[in-house]
C-alpha cells in the first residue's frame, strides 16, 4: 500500500505544522551525517548548497565538466511566485489553484501548496545571491505573464532566467565546496544504487575520465537527475540529460510514477531534416505577445506577410477567447498540431504554424511614440520602435531563432511547431519526497510529485528550487535524525562490493557485443518508436505495436551494439550506451502506461478519449490516481495506484474558453 | 528555404590523453547540408568512424543551444568559429563552402589541460568561483526581494556580466591565456549589485590570487577575449575589475 505521509490538518497548515514538529539533528550530529546528492541543477545545486550550509558532509555528482552546466541553465522564460507585486490578485491559493488545473487534476494537493508557499521564498533566497531579475525604472522585481494564468507572477531575466537561477546556485554550492561542507565530483555517473538492510546507504558512479567504478558511502541519496524527455532522442534537453540515475534507483525498488506524462512544447523551431541531433525552444514568453497563426485557406501558396489579416486563422484565439495564445502547453501543441493534421501547416515541412510579431512591434511602437512625446511620425518609425523594444525583451531569443533558420524573426514570422520538453512522470515520492526505497529521495524533475499530468510555464525552475532549498533541508534531515546512532559503513562492506561487480559486469557485456551499430543509431530509432506512438497523441493499437517495437529494439541493441574505445579510459560512447540502454527501458514502461491509463489528462491524449470539440476527456471515476510501477524483472511491472484525493479543490473539465 | 550540400575536409587534432602526443588528422566529410549545425556535422564524421570501427573524436557539448558553455572547439583560428557572439554549437554550416578545409583544435591553455582530442579540463574556472564567486547567505536568511530596490542600469549591468557562460573561449583566444574576461565577469556582476558589498574587497583579492595559482597569463589589453565572446561580455569589466583591485589592495594594506 503506498502512504504518500501527507499530514494531516487543514492544508494552509500542514507544512506549518510539519516544519514544526518534524525531528531535528544537532550540529555536532550533522557533521557526521553523509549525504549524497546525484545532480547539480536546480534542484541538486540548492539541495547541496542548503544541506552543506546546515552542517552535513555532502557528496555531489554531475557527468558534465562542472555543476554550472546542467540543463536547467538553458531554462528561458522564468520562475513563478506568489507574490501579488503586481496586485493583480494573486496569491498563494491563486497559484496554488492554477498549478492544480493547469496539471489537469492529476497533481497531490499537499505538494502543491506547499510549492506555492514557497514560491516567495524562492525570490527573496535568489535576489539575496545576487541573481540579477529584470527590475523597472524604479529599481523593484519586474513581471511578466506566463501560459494557464491570468496574472503577472513570472520573474525572469532576459530570455535566461534558468541560467542566472542555476549560476546562482552553483555558487552557493560552490561557496559550500570552499568551506569544506561538500565534495564535488564532476565528470562522474551514478551507476547503481547501494542498499543495505534494504535502505539506499551509497552510490555506484564511473569516473568519465578514467573509467574506474568508485563507492560512496551515503546515510541518504538524493537523486536530482532531472527528466527523461531524451528518450524521444529529439528533444528540448541538453544531449548528455538522461534517465540512467532514476531507471537505476527504479530497477533497485523506487516506484516509477506517471511515466507517460510527458510534455510537448507548443514553441520550438521546427525539425529541418535527418541529421537533427535536437530541437530548440523558443521561450513561452514569447506567446505574451506573438499571435499564432495559420492561413485560411487550403493550398496557400502565398508568403507570411503577403497574407492578408482576412486570410489568417488565429487559432488559438478563435477556440479560446479567454486565454487566446496563452493556453496552458498541452492545449497549445494540440491545437497547432490539429491544424497541421488538417493540412494548414506552413513552411517546406508542413509541420509549422506562424508566430507572429507584427502587431506587437507596431503596438510597442506606438506606446513609445507616446511615451516619447513624438508627434508626425512615420509608420517606418513607428515600427523601428517597436522592434527595439521587442529586442529589449526577447533579443537574445529573436537571434537564436536567426541563427539556427537563417530567417530575420523581426522582418517575417517565425515558424514553430510542438517539441519534447518535459516530463511530469518521474521516481514515485511521498511528501517528504522520499521514493519508495528508505532513504533514497527524488528531487526536481527527477520526481513526479507537483505537475500532475501538464506543467505550467516558469513552474519547473520553481520546483527544483523549492525542494532543493526549503524542502528537502527539512524532510530529509527528519529521517536523518534516525540515523544518527548508525556510523559510517565503510565501502568494502560487501553490499557495496557486490554492486560495484554488478555495474562492471553490465559495462563489460556492453562493450563485448561487438556489434556493428553505434548507441545514437539505436537513440534515433527509438525515438521515432515512442515519439509516433506515444508522442502528441496515443492509440491503443499504436501503443500495442509500440510495445512490441521496442521489446525487438532492445533485441537488436543487446546483439549489435558497438562501443568502439576501452572500458578503462575516458569514452563518451559508452556513457551513451549505457543510457540508451536505460531509455529502451524505460520507453516500454512509457507505453505501458499510456495504454494503461484509459482517459486523456493534460500531456496524455488518448485518441479514444475526446470530447466532441476535440478537447481531453478525462475519466475521474476510474483514472483519478497516480500510477505507481513496481519493476517485477524484464519486460514486468506491478501497477500499485495513490488514489488522489482534491478536499480543497473541484475537479472539473479545464476551461480556457 | 532550399538544401545546400557540401563536401569538406575536417583537419581536426587527435590525442589519445593529456599525456599522449597529439597531432592533426585529416578526415572527409560528405554530403553536408547546410542546415547542419556545425555539431550535427561532427556527428555525422563520429558515426561514420564508429561504424568503420575507427575512434570517434571526442568532444565537450551538452545543450547544443548555445547556454551551457561546454562547447569549446577552435575552429579555423578563432574560438567557437567564424560568427561573431556565438557558440560553437550554434554555428551552422551555412557559414562554409563546399570544398572548404575546416581546422578544428581544443582550446590551447597550460591551465586547461588536454583530456582528450578537443575535451579539456575547465575545472580551473570552478576553483576560481570557489575563491569568492558568491555572495555569502545561508537559505532562509533572506529579506523580501522588493525590499532592495536596484538602479535599473545597474541591475542591467550586472546581468550583462552575469551572462558569462563559463566557456574559456576568452582564455583561448588570448595569446597570455588570462582569465581575466571571465574573472571580471564575475566580479563585476557582484560588485555592481549591493548585496555583493559586503565581500568586496575579499572577493576581488582572494579570486585574483586563484587565478594567479591556477597559471592563467597576465591581461595586455589586446581585446582579443572581448572579441571572441560568445556573450560579448565587455572588456569594460576588466577595468572595473583592476579598479576594485587596486581599491582593495590599498585598503587592505
Amino acid at each position: 500500500m503506498l502512504d504518500s505521509k501527507i499530514p494531516s490538518g487543514k492544508l494552509d497548515d500542514k507544512w506549518v505544522d510539519y516544519k514544526g514538529h518534524c525531528k531535528l539533528v544537532n550540529p555536532a550530529n550533522k557533521r557526521k551525517m553523509e549525504v549524497i546528492i546525484v545532480g547539480t541543477g536546480l534542484a541538486g545545486a540548492s539541495a547541496a548548497a542548503a544541506m552543506g550550509e546546515l552542517g552535513y558532509k555532502v557528496k555531489a555528482f554531475c557527468f558534465q565538466d562542472s555543476p554550472r552546466r546542467a540543463h536547467s541553465i538553458a531554462a528561458q522564460g522564468g520562475i513563478n511566485a506568489a507574490k501579488n507585486y503586481q496586485n493583480d490578485g494573486d496569491s498563494v491559493f491563486r497559484l496554488f489553484y492554477d498549478t492544480i488545473k493547469g496539471g489537469d487534476y492529476r497533481a497531490r494537493e499537499a505538494n502543491v501548496h506547499r510549492l506555492a508557499e514557497v514560491s516567495a521564498n524562492i525570490i527573496d533566497q535568489c535576489v539575496a545571491q545576487g541573481v540579477p531579475f529584470a527590475r523597472e525604472y524604479g529599481g523593484l522585481l519586474s513581471n511578466r505573464s506566463f501560459g494557464g494564468t491570468q496574472v503577472q507572477r513570472t520573474f525572469y531575466a532576459a530570455g535566461q532566467t534558468g541560467q542566472q537561477l542555476l549560476i546562482g546556485a552553483y555558487q552557493a554550492l560552490e561557496r559550500q565546496v570552499a568551506l569544506g561542507n561538500v565534495t564535488m565530483h564532476a565528470r562522474h555517473e551514478m551507476l547503481d544504487i547501494v542498499k543495505i538492510d534494504g535502505k539506499a546507504k551509497g552510490i555506484i558512479a564511473r569516473n568519465l575520465i578514467t573509467g574506474a567504478l568508485e563507492k560512496h558511502f551515503g546515510h541518504a541519496v538524493l537523486i536530482c537527475s532531472g527528466g527523461y524527455g531524451n528518450v524521444y532522442y529529439l528533444s528540448t534537453n541538453a544531449m548528455g540529460s538522461n534517465v540512467t540515475a532514476a531507471w537505476k534507483a527504479h530497477k533497485q525498488g523506487a516506484y516509477f510514477a506517471n511515466p507517460c506524462f510527458t510534455q510537448i512544447h507548443p514553441t520550438c523551431i521546427p525539425v529541418s531534416g535527418d541529421h537533427q541531433s535536437k530541437l530548440t525552444l523558443m521561450s513561452e514568453s514569447l506567446r505574451n505577445d506573438g499571435r499564432i497563426w495559420v492561413p485560411k485557406n487550403l493550398g496557400e501558396t502565398r508568403k507570411a506577410n503577403d497574407i492578408p489579416e482576412t486570410d489568417r486563422d488565429y487559432f488559438l484565439e478563435r477556440r479560446y477567447p479567454a486565454f487566446g495564445n496563452l493556453v496552458p502547453r498541452d492545449v497549445a501543441s494540440r491545437a497547432a498540431k490539429e491544424r497541421c493534421d488538417a493540412n494548414y501547416g506552413v513552411g517546406t515541412s508542413k509541420q509549422a504554424v506562424y508566430l507572429d510579431y507584427a502587431a506587437a512591434i507596431e503596438r510597442y511602437g506606438k506606446i513609445e511614440v507616446s511615451k516619447q512625446g513624438l508627434s508626425n511620425v512615420s509608420s517606418e518609425q513607428i515600427i523601428a520602435l517597436g522592434k527595439d523594444v521587442v529586442k529589449e525583451k526577447y533579443g537574445n531569443l529573436f537571434n537564436m531563432y536567426a541563427k539556427i533558420t537563417g530567417e530575420n524573426p523581426y522582418e517575417v514570422p517565425m515558424r514553430i511547431y510542438p517539441a519534447v520538453h518535459y516530463t511530469m512522470g518521474g521516481l514515485w515520492v511521498d511528501y517528504e519526497l522520499q521514493t519508495t526505497v528508505p532513504g533514497l529521495y527524488a528531487l526536481g524533475e527527477a520526481n513526479f510529485s507537483d505537475h500532475g499530468a501538464n506543467r505550467l510555464g516558469a513552474s519547473a525552475l520553481m520546483q527544483g528550487l523549492a525542494d532543493g532549498y526549503f524542502v528537502a533541508p527539512y524532510t530529509v534531515g527528519n529521517n536523518l535524525a534516525d540515523e544518527i546512532y548508525n556510523a559510517a559503513i565503510p565501502t568494502t562492506h560487501p553490499a557495496f562490493e557486490e554492486a560495484a561487480k554488478k555495474v562492471a559486469d553490465r559495462i563489460a557485456s556492453l562493450k563485448n557485443i561487438n556489434g556493428k551499430q553505434s548507441a545514437e543509431s539505436f537513440h534515433k530509432r527509438l525515438g521515432k518508436i515512442i515519439w509516433n506512438e506515444c508522442g502528441m497523441s496515443r492509440n491503443e493499437a499504436g501503443l500495442k505495436q509500440a510495445i512490441a517495437d521496442v521489446q525487438a529494439l532492445k533485441k537488436e541493441f543487446w546483439s549489435d551494439l558497438r562501443i568502439p574505445g576501452e572500458i578503462n579510459e575516458y569514452n563518451p560512447e559508452l556513457d551513451k550506451a549505457n543510457r540508451v540502454a536505460d531509455f529502451i527501458e524505460l520507453g516500454e514502461l512509457m507505453c505501458v502506461d499510456a495504454l494503461a491509463r484509459e482517459e486523456s489528462c493534460g500531456g496524455h491524449f488518448r485518441e479514444e478519449y475526446q470530447t466532441p470539440e476535440g478537447e481531453a476527456l478525462r475519466d475521474d471515476e476510474n483514472f483519478m490516481y497516480v500510477a505507481a510501477w513496481e519493476n517485477k524483472g524484464a519486460h514486468e511491472w506491478q501497477l500499485h495506484k495513490e488514489a488522489l484525493k482534491y478536499d480543497v479543490i473541484k475537479p472539473s473539465q479545464r476551461n480556457y474558453k | 528555404m532550399s538544401q545546400n550540400t557540401m563536401n569538406l575536409k575536417v583537419k581536426v587534432w587527435r590525442q589519445k590523453n593529456a599525456n599522449a602526443q597529439g597531432a592533426f588528422v585529416t578526415y572527409d566529410v560528405a554530403g553536408i547540408s547546410d542546415e547542419m549545425s556545425f555539431l550535427e556535422m561532427m556527428d555525422i564524421l563520429n558515426e561514420r568512424l564508429i561504424t568503420e570501427g575507427g575512434d570517434p573524436v571526442a568532444f565537450d557539448h551538452d545543450c547544443r543551444e548555445g547556454i551551457c558553455g561546454m562547447c569549446s572547439m577552435y575552429i579555423n583560428g578563432k574560438p567557437h568559429g567564424p560568427w561573431q557572439a556565438n557558440t560553437t554549437c550554434q554555428l551552422h554550416m551555412r557559414a562554409f563552402k563546399d570544398g572548404e578545409t575546416i581546422v578544428i583544435e581544443p582550446w590551447r591553455a597550460n591551465s586547461f589541460p588536454i583530456v582528450k582530442d578537443l575535451t579539456v579540463d575547465r575545472s580551473a574556472f570552478d576553483r576560481i568561483i570557489q575563491a569568492g564567486g558568491y555572495i555569502s547567505v545561508n537559505t532562509g536568511n533572506a529579506v523580501d526581494g522588493n525590499s532592495l530596490p536596484i538602479e535599473k542600469q545597474n541591475a542591467d549591468d550586472a546581468f550583462a556580466a552575469a551572462m558569462c557562460i563559463g566557456c574559456g573561449a576568452c582564455v583561448a583566444a588570448c595569446k597570455n591565456s588570462s582569465a581575466m574576461l571571465f574573472l571580471s565577469a564575475k566580479v563585476s556582476h557582484l560588485a555592481l549589485l549591493p548585496q555583493g558589498a559586503p565581500e568586496r574587497k575579499s572577493r576581488v583579492l582572494n579570486m585574483v590570487a586563484q587565478m594567479d595559482k591556477e597559471g592563467f597569463g597576465s591581461c595586455t589589453n589586446t581585446g582579443a577575449c572581448e572579441a571572441t565572446c560568445p556573450k560579448e561580455i565587455s572588456i569594460a569589466n576588466i577595468a572595473r575589475l583592476n579598479n576594485e583591485y587596486l581599491g582593495a589592495s590599498l585598503s587592505a594594506e
